[in-house]
This record gives structure tokens, sequence and C-alpha cells, in this order.
């Protein structure tokens, strides 16, 4: 297999696997670990196949277009570094799949957090192997999301909803800057490849953008990895399940941030911007963390704390500006992964099996699970820096570091003394989780009686104690050869010569261990008990400063805020909204007009003045008048009148050439109209004489004379607009080609139609769907319709005849309806078939003439609607079986599958073809594939608009029956 | 002809602004059919005024001088959107009727309390 489609499918495979997970049954435990341990050895595997030649001078890669026109590329790019942080995810990931397969409980829904995972490892592994600056801005913003829900995934629990909520909060606010400070460096760059970027340090930290792209970056970077004043969100965090946490706040998640500012680390360091935010950064973070840790009573607030000041620690190496401390940071990230991924598994499992995480009640279980003890202690070690360990490796680098001063900032002579105290607590807190867990008294009344966990659920905190004993005793056989691929592709030519020995002699940074764990130690010795008996848990000296409370302060203010601008400028009613809206146009309409200098009445060309046309509209504006007039109290006689409106617009598209337009409209009209009557047996009563109150009518009467104000100037402006545009030459647009071609390219006559069903066809599809859409709504809100109680009552005239009927011998109720609608009913019954072959003529000669399948669909409606009107529901359902959404469907798929055809013949979907057949009697019959299209529309259009036709009538029918069905209860 | 059709779409567009600025639901949908009509119209108009060419080939005159097609073609996805729209809004208003017993656009008459969110 090629080298890049191993790279590729090594990013695809977690998320393919993500899919699976997803597709599982709740409780398929077993099958989604499967599937989970399976996608993220595999991934791991292709990337462990490519990793001799990532460490090759060149690195791997795989791109494909991504947004050709903006000359970005979608880049997979594999070189030491990102082998390395690979490594971490992958490898930490599998070992978590295999401790969550014991840990989840029988009641979670394992699968879910499953999927979440890979998808997770997915995200990661995309940020890391991106090889574009905004491919790796798309997978971090996937990673805050994806965090999100895995934060969140013991939903019913507030705490897990708000630590969900506030982690979003910041890294995805974090992750907008750093879109924007990418987009900045891209530009500087001229590119948005990863490469290209990095070979423009110079021009980019001379750019006068480079403090505000350094400032956005870092604000996405430093709030992925919690970078005091950020790191807030890391301990509320906790809330998730203890695999998760163990992963997210170990290897994947945090360590982004600290990967984005290794990766860009040639390109935007060695200013004195960089030094100081990310120094101070880094700084405030160790200390704050490291003393903030040494005050929890969680076993896993201990441990979030603890991380905040690693990553702090990280942060400030990357912010001193040395190659040796890029080293050192590379290398304490490892370190900080697996014993801080092993301390929380061991947490998780002192959780797990006695079932509370409070060092204050937990004592002594050294005695119960001395097996897990050990391991814990060795990885806590690790963490407080003890020899032979590999903490104590990257430690001593970074005190090295500490006392290497460059320059004589102020921070840099502080800075040797600030790093021995945060380690000095390191190893306090180390010891505290130790000391109180494991040894003292055995504890009095746990939850559970404590006892070793399952051998499965040790098994991946011994892989990892193992790796950082072996890390710790021989660097060189284990570690080397990676951090040293991993600093080559950081640092190129300025890779420093480092030695990962044990022992470097008598020096100051061994002298600075020493103090610290002995300081360290004192130190506990001296507080130990004050700080268990700490009644807050708060630490001391921080305890007024909350930093989470002043965060969700600062949200509820926020809503708060919002809420009052809402009731102060926002309105629920929809009259000031319209009226706004129109208002808004009006003055935008003006202000442009205004603005070019639009003259309405430039002379220009006219069509000669008919006297005849000018009396149509002489009427057609008298109905629109009137039709606004009557709407009010006369609901009939304005829908007659906004019948007249449409036949006027439908003449008016006959007279100028549009006879496709006059079939469309014409036929609309006819169904609106029908619809609209069917509507109005349930409106409510409106009588003018009822008076409005006193109150009201001078507001009302100033709110009409507002609105008629709106009303004739938006009318005066449209119309003015019409005759500025119509009475100019026509612009040479892509009609033309149109008109041209509808013959010799799709075989039609009747461009309109052409354009519909082959040009623009795929409009036409999308156009039919929302019909459909449409007639399924319609379906839908009404088959829980309930009338109001004053539209409940039957129909005055209905009742009067029926008490005629039933007072004559031999008459039924209905009798009467029946006998005046006899002429006509015998009629449109007789009607109907030819009704069916005036929508067959339509639809046939579309193509050349006007018609087409739309006008034929409506056609066919008008057919049964006519029956319905006749003869009544019943009468018809009795005879035809109609079933629309059915139609609906089937129209959809011969439209569907008219387009698709084309693809079996190599062209792009929606591609018509015609020919000619001479048929026996008909003569020329033109057979075009878009007939088949044009089909789909006939038959969907039947379908949606039968459907809302006969959804509307049903309601008269259904509350009889409701009603016939209380009576006989009665 | 040109300046009679620009009327009339002012007046259509005008009667219907006016309707859809009332506060029954009934007018709400009369208003939007007529804005529609007026719009429909407006679009085509750009396509400019021809009478007795229609883009139907081969029947009357040469290709050069029939309607401009593309407007037509428009208008006839407008016409059977604006169709779709009307029956839709038709049917959430006589369902909002139903639910709320009130044919105000706000589902309340103007003088009742406003509910407490």
């Amino acid at each position: 297999m090629p080298p890049e489609l191993l790279l590729a499918a090594a990013a695809t495979l977690p998320f393919l696997g993500s899919v699976v997970a997803i597709c599982l049954p709740s409780h398929a435990r077993g099958a989604a670990a499967g599937v989970t341990g399976f996608a993220t050895l595999a991934s791991l595997a292709c990337l462990a196949w490519l990793s001799p030649l990532a460490a090759g001078p060149e690195p791997v890669t795989f791109a494909v277009d991504w947004l050709p026109s903006l000359g970005v590329r979608f880049v997979l790019r594999l070189d030491g570094l990102a082998w390395i942080f690979s490594l971490l995810i992958l490898g930490i990931g599998a070992l978590v799949v295999l401790y969550a397969q014991y840990y989840m409980a029988a009641a979670d829904p394992v699968p879910r957090l499953f999927c979440y995972f890979l998808a997770f490892v997915g995200a990661m592994l995309g940020i890391v192997l991106s090889g574009n600056v905004l491919q790796l801005v798309v997978f971090w913003e996937l990673t805050s999301i994806v965090s999100f829900l895995l934060i969140g995934y013991w939903s019913d629990n507030a705490s897990a909803r708000d630590g969900a909520r506030m982690a979003l909060t910041i890294t995805a606010a974090g992750g907008l800057c750093l879109l924007v400070g990418m987009v900045i460096l891209g530009r500087i760059a001229g590119s948005y490849d990863l490469d290209a970027v990095l070979a423009s340090g110079t021009a980019i930290r001379e750019s006068p953008l480079y403090l505000p792209a350094l400032v956005l970056i870092l604000a996405g970077a430093l709030t992925k990895s919690a970078q005091f004043p950020f790191h807030i969100w890391l301990p509320r965090a906790m809330a998730a399940p203890t695999p998760i946490s163990a992963y997210l706040h170990s290897a994947t998640m945090v360590k982004a941030g600290i990967f984005l500012m290794i990766r860009l680390w040639p390109v935007l360091s060695g200013t004195e911007s960089w030094y100081w935010i990310v120094g101070t950064a880094g700084m405030a973070t160790m200390l704050v963390g490291a003393w903030s840790a040494i005050f929890q009573h969680d076993l896993k607030g201990l441990l979030a704390y603890s991380t905040i000041s690693h990553l702090g620690l990280i942060t400030l190496l990357l912010g001193l500006d040395s190659p040796l401390a890029v080293v050192a940071a590379i290398f304490h990230t490892v370190n900080h992964a697996t014993f801080k991924a092993s301390l929380f598994m061991a947490a998780g499992i002192i959780d797990h099996e006695t079932g509370t995480r409070d060092m204050r009640r937990l004592s002594g279980l050294w005695r119960a699970m001395p097996y897990t003890g050990t391991l814990a202690m060795v990885a806590a070690a690790a963490m407080a820096g003890v020899p032979l360990l590999n903490g104590f490796l990257s430690k001593e680098m970074f005190l090295a570091e500490a006392v290497d001063n460059r320059g004589d900032h102020a921070l840099n002579l502080a800075l040797p003394v600030l790093a021995t105290l945060a380690s000095a607590f390191t190893v306090l807190y180390s010891l505290r989780f130790i000391r109180q867990t494991f040894f003292g008294p055995p504890a009095r009344d746990l939850p559970h009686a404590p006892h070793e966990p399952a051998r499965w659920m040790r098994i991946p905190i011994e892989a990892l104690v193992l790796v950082c004993v072996a890390i710790g005793l021989v660097p060189n056989l284990t570690i080397g050869p990676l951090l040293a691929g991993a600093a080559r592709a950081v640092l190129g030519d300025r890779t420093p010569d480092y030695d990962l020995a044990l022992w470097h002699g008598f020096n100051a940074p061994l002298a600075m261990s020493v103090l610290a764990l002995a300081g360290g130690v004192a130190l506990y010795m001296a507080f130990g008990k004050r700080i268990d008996t700490n009644p807050r848990g708060g630490p001391w000296l921080m305890d007024r400063l909350d930093g989470g409370w002043l965060f969700e302060r600062g949200m509820t203010n926020l809503v708060r805020g919002a809420r009052w601008l809402e009731a102060r400028l926002g309105t629920e009613r929809l009259q000031p909204q319209l009226r706004i809206l129109f208002l808004a146009a009006l003055l935008a309409a003006t202000a442009a007009g205004l603005g070019r200098g639009l003259d309405l009445f430039a002379p220009g060309r006219t069509t000669a003045f008919d006297p005849a046309f000018a009396l149509l509209w002489l009427v057609g504006a008298a109905c629109a008048v009137g039709a606004a007039e009557r709407a009010k109290y006369h609901r009939l006689s304005a829908v007659i009148l906004l019948g007249g409106a449409g036949l006027v617009s439908c003449l008016s598209f006959l007279w100028l050439s549009a006879p496709d337009l006059a079939v469309t409209q014409i036929l609309v009209e006819i169904v609106t109209t029908v619809m609209l009557l069917l509507g109005l047996r349930w409106l409510p009563k409106r009588d003018a004489a009822i008076p409005a109150p006193a109150s009201e009518r001078g507001r009302a009467r100033r709110r009409r004379l507002i609105d008629l104000a709106i009303a004739a100037c938006a009318g005066s402006g449209l119309a003015g607009l019409a005759y500025a545009v119509m009475t100019r030459p026509p612009v040479e647009g892509i009609s033309r080609w149109f008109v041209e071609e509808a013959y010799p390219q799709a075989g039609g006559r009747n461009v309109v139609n052409v354009l519909l069903v082959d040009f623009r066809a795929f409009d036409t599809l999308g156009e039919i769907c929302v019909l459909g859409v449409v007639g399924l709504t319609v379906f839908a809100l009404l088959r829980r319709f309930r009338p109001a109680p004053d539209s409940r009552a039957r129909p005055a005239q209905q009742i009067r005849q029926d008490a005629y009927d039933r007072g004559r011998e031999g008459r039924e109720p209905g009798h009467t309806a029946a006998d005046a609608l006899m002429v006509p009913r015998t009629v449109i019954t007789w009607l109907f078939p030819f009704v069916v072959l005036l929508a067959l003529h339509l639809f046939l000669r579309g193509h050349d003439l006007p018609g087409g399948g739309f006008a034929a669909g409506i056609t066919l409606t008008i057919g049964f609607m006519l029956q319905y009107m006749a003869n009544g529901a019943e009468w018809v359902e009795a005879r035809l079986r109609i079933q629309p959404i059915l139609w609906i469907g089937i129209g959809l798929l011969v439209s569907v599958f008219a387009g698709a055809t084309s693809w079996l013949f190599a062209h792009p979907f929606l591609t018509a073809a015609f020919a000619y057949w001479d048929a026996p009697i008909l003569g020329k019959v033109p057979l075009a594939s878009a007939l088949i299209f044009d089909l789909g529309i006939m038959v969907l259009v039947v379908g949606a608009s039968v459907l809302m036709l006969v959804a509307l009538a049903h309601q008269s029918l259904r509350r009889t029956r409701g009603v016939e069905a209380e009576r006989e209860r009665a | 002809m040109e300046l009679v059709l620009s009327l009339g779409i002012g007046v259509l567009s005008a009667a219907g602004i006016w309707l859809i600025l009332r506060p029954r639901t009934f007018q709400v949908v009369l208003g939007l059919s007529l804005l529609s009509y007026a719009v429909n119209l407006f679009i085509f108009g750009m396509g400019r005024l021809t009478v007795g060419a229609p883009p139907v080939l081969g029947a009357g005159p040469d290709i050069v001088s029939v309607d401009d097609p593309v407007p037509q073609a428009l208008v006839l996805t407008a016409v059977v959107i604006s169709f779709a729209l009307t029956a839709l809004f038709l049917v959430v208003l006589l369902a909002a009727r139903g639910v709320t017993g009130s044919d105000h656009v706000d589902g309340r008459e103007p003088h009742q309390e406003e509910p407490r969110p």
C-alpha cells in the first residue's frame, strides 16, 4: 500500500469506527469496545508502518484539493513531531478503551461513549497530522465539540452538564480566535500549507500583523491547554467518566494547545511578545495549579490541578527562547501523559472499588489493594520527579533551563526560585495523594469494601507505569529516537545537542531537585494535618478568587443583559416586526435609488398603448383594492375579488407572450380559491356591528393610517421601479443562448418548458421537493386539527336543510343539498374522463407547446377536486382509491431516477437525451428523457395538491363522525 | 403598456402590503397572495414586454424577437412556490386558530393579558 494511502487510512479509521460504534445497540458493550480498540490499533499500526519514513528528512504527506478556487488543499502530514503525538493519542487511547470497558457501569450506553471517543481520537489525530493550518482549526473545533459531548456524557448529572458547557464555551471561543489568527498567518505567508507557513518565519515575525496573529493564536492554544486564567474549565471537566478524564487531560485535549505552540514555535517564537505572553502564562499556571492541587480533597481534583501545573511548566519551557527548552517540553509532554494517565486510572479504580474519591474518607487502602497501590506510588513518584523515573529526567531538563538564564529579564532572575518552589509543591501533593489514600489506619464506613479490581482493568496502568520506569532507566533506548525525530521536525538545523543520561554529575539542577524533594516532604510534615482539615477545600490565600464562580456570574449577567435588551428592543408581536421590515426595505430602496441617481422617467422604449389592456388593469386594480377592503368582514367576497385580481394577472401573462405562465396561473388560481373557501368554514364570525373598545379606537385608526402610508409608498416605489426597468433597453444576458439552443440541444420548441425540465432541471427538482414537503406538512398539521369551540356548530343552512328533510316523508337528511346539485353533479361526473384527457394533452405537448407536467398535474387535481365537490368525499372515496402520499413518493422517485439515469451514460445528474419516434396514429412523437422527469413532476404535483385539498376537506367529515360517535355513546 | 402594467403592479403590491400589516390571519394570507401576484409580474417585467411573440419556436416569429424565456421560467417556479406557501399558511392559520381560539396574528386578542413566558 502506498504511504500516502496508509496515512489517509490512519486518519479515517477512527471516524469510520465512530460511525460503526453508534450504530450498535446500546447494550453491545463488547462489540463497541472491540470496534473501538480495533480502529485505534489499526490506525496506530498504519502510522507505525510509516514512522521510519517520517523520521527521514521529508515528512510523509497525503494531499487532495479542498477549496481549489482559493488554493487550499487538504493535507495530511506525518513528521517526527506528529508521530510522537500520534503515538500518545493512539497508544494511550487503546489502553483507555480497555480500561473503560471494565470501568463503565452496566447501565451506561457504552456504544455512545465509544462513538464520541473515536470521533475525539480522529479529531486529535487530525490536528497533529494537519498539513494545512485551516484544516487544523477545523479539527481543533471538532475536539472542542466532541469533548463537550464526552464531558457531558452523564447528561443527567447537573455538574457534568455545567462542566461540559464551560469547557465548550472557553475552548470553542479560543478556537474562533485561533481561526482568525491562522487566517492572518496564512495571509502573511501567502499560503495555508503548513510547510509554506513554517518556511516564512522571518516574514511573519517582521509583519505588522504579527502581534494580532500571535495574540489570537495563543488565545486558542492557551484556552485549550487550560492556562491561567482560562484553566477554570479543566477541574470542572472532571465530571466526565474517569477513563475520559484520563484521556482528555493527560494525552490529548489539553496537549492540543501544547502541540500547536510546539508546531508553530519556529515561526512565532523568538520575540519579546512571545516570551512575555507564553512565559508569564506558563509561570502563573504552573504556580497557581500546583498551589491549588495541594488543597484538593477530591482525588480527581488534585490530579486536575496537577495537570494544569504541569501544562504550565511545559508552556513556560516553550516561552523560553531556547531550542533545548523545546526538546525538554516535548519530553515532558510524553512523560506527563504517561504518569498522569496512569494516576487518573488509579484514581478511577479507587473510586470504582470504594465508592468515594474524597481523600478525607480514604485511608489505609494499601491493605486491600497493594498491587494498585504500588502502581499508583510509582506513577506519583514519577510525577514528583523522583530519580530513576521518567518525570525526573524531564524535570532535570526543565530545572537546567531555568538556571541557564538568557538575558536579564526579571522573569529569568526569578525563574530558578519559582521552578524549585513549584517542584516542591509537586512533591507535596504527590506525597499527600499517596499518604492519604494508601496509608494510615484502615478506612471505616466506605460505600464499598475495597478490593483489587478486575485483572484486565489493571493492565493499562501496568503498561503505562512500565513505560515510566523504562524511560526513566534507559531513556536512550526507549524515548531517545522518538524524541530526536520530533526535535528535528520542529527545530531542523537548530536542533541542540543534548544528553538523556540519568546522571549529569553534581550540578545546579540536581541540587534544586534535591531541595525540591526535601522541601516537599518537609512541607507535608509541617502542614499535612492542617491541609486535610481545611474545611472549605479551597487553597489558602486564593479562596476569595474563584474563577469558576466569576465565569458563571459573567455568563448569568450576559444572559440577563441579553434578556433586558430583548425586553426593551424586541417584540413578539408580528405587526410591529413586519412594519419595521417593510419600512427598512423602503428606506434601503430609497437610499439606493437616491444615492445612485435613479431617473424613473428617462425616455426609453415603450410598447404601443392598448386601451383594452388599460381597462383590464382598471378591473384588476379595483379587485385588489376591493379585496383589501373586504378581507376583514366579508371574507367570501374578498376571496372572489382576489380571484379577479389573479385572473387579470393571468390575462396579462397571456397578452404579453407568456402562455405557459397564463396556463399555470389560472390552474393554480382555481385550486387556491377552493382551498381558501374550504378554510373559511373554520374562521370566527366577525361582525362590523360590534364596536371596538373606545380606548382602542384612536390607536387603531392611527395604526391604519401609518400602514396605509407604508403600503402607498411601497406600492408607488415598486411601480416606479418597474416602469423604470421596463422602459430601459433589455440587457444582453443568457436568454439568447437558451432560445437558440433549446431545439438543437434539448429537442424542445417551448423554451420555458425546456428551461424547467432540462436546462434548469435541478431547480425544478428542488421546487417539487418543496411542494411535496408542504403537502406532507399540511397533512401532518391537519391530522391533529381541533377546531375552535365557536366553529364547531354545524352551519345554519345545513341545519335548516336537514330539519326540512327530516320533516318530510321519504326524505333523508342531505337530500336537499343533493337535489340542488343534481345537474352540476351529473355534468361533473361525466366530465372526469375529459379532464383526465386534457391533463394528458397538456402533459404530452409540454415540450413543444405551452403546457407541461406541472400544468397537467394541477389539471388532474382539479379533476379530482370537482368530483369531491359534486359528489362528496364519501362517494368519491368509495369509488376511487387515491393515495396522495404514495403519489408524492413515486413522483419524487421517478424524477430522481430520470436524473440519475444520465450517470449510466457518464453524464452529470439530470442530463437529458431526446429522440423522435414514429407512432402509428399520433405521428412523430418527441421522446425526451426530460419527459420522464416531467412525468415525475406531474405525479408529485397531483399527490401534493390532492393531499392538501383532501386533508382540508376531511375536517368537516371527521367532525361529524366524532359527533355521531358521541351521540351513539349517549 | 409599461405604464399600465407598472401602475397595476403598484396597486397590487400596495393592497398586498396593507393586508399583510393587518391583525387578522386571513387578511395576511390574502395579502401575501396579492403581493406575490405583484412580485411575479414585476419579475416577469424584467424581461421587458413583448406582445404576440411567445418563446415557442417554429410557430410564430423568428428566433430573435421572441420574449425573454428566463424571467418566465423564474416566475413559473415562483407561482408554484407561492401556491405552496399560501396552502401552508392557510393550514397554519387554521391550526393556530384551533389551538388559541383567536385568529389574531399573535394568537391572542390585543386587549388580552400577555401570557407569562
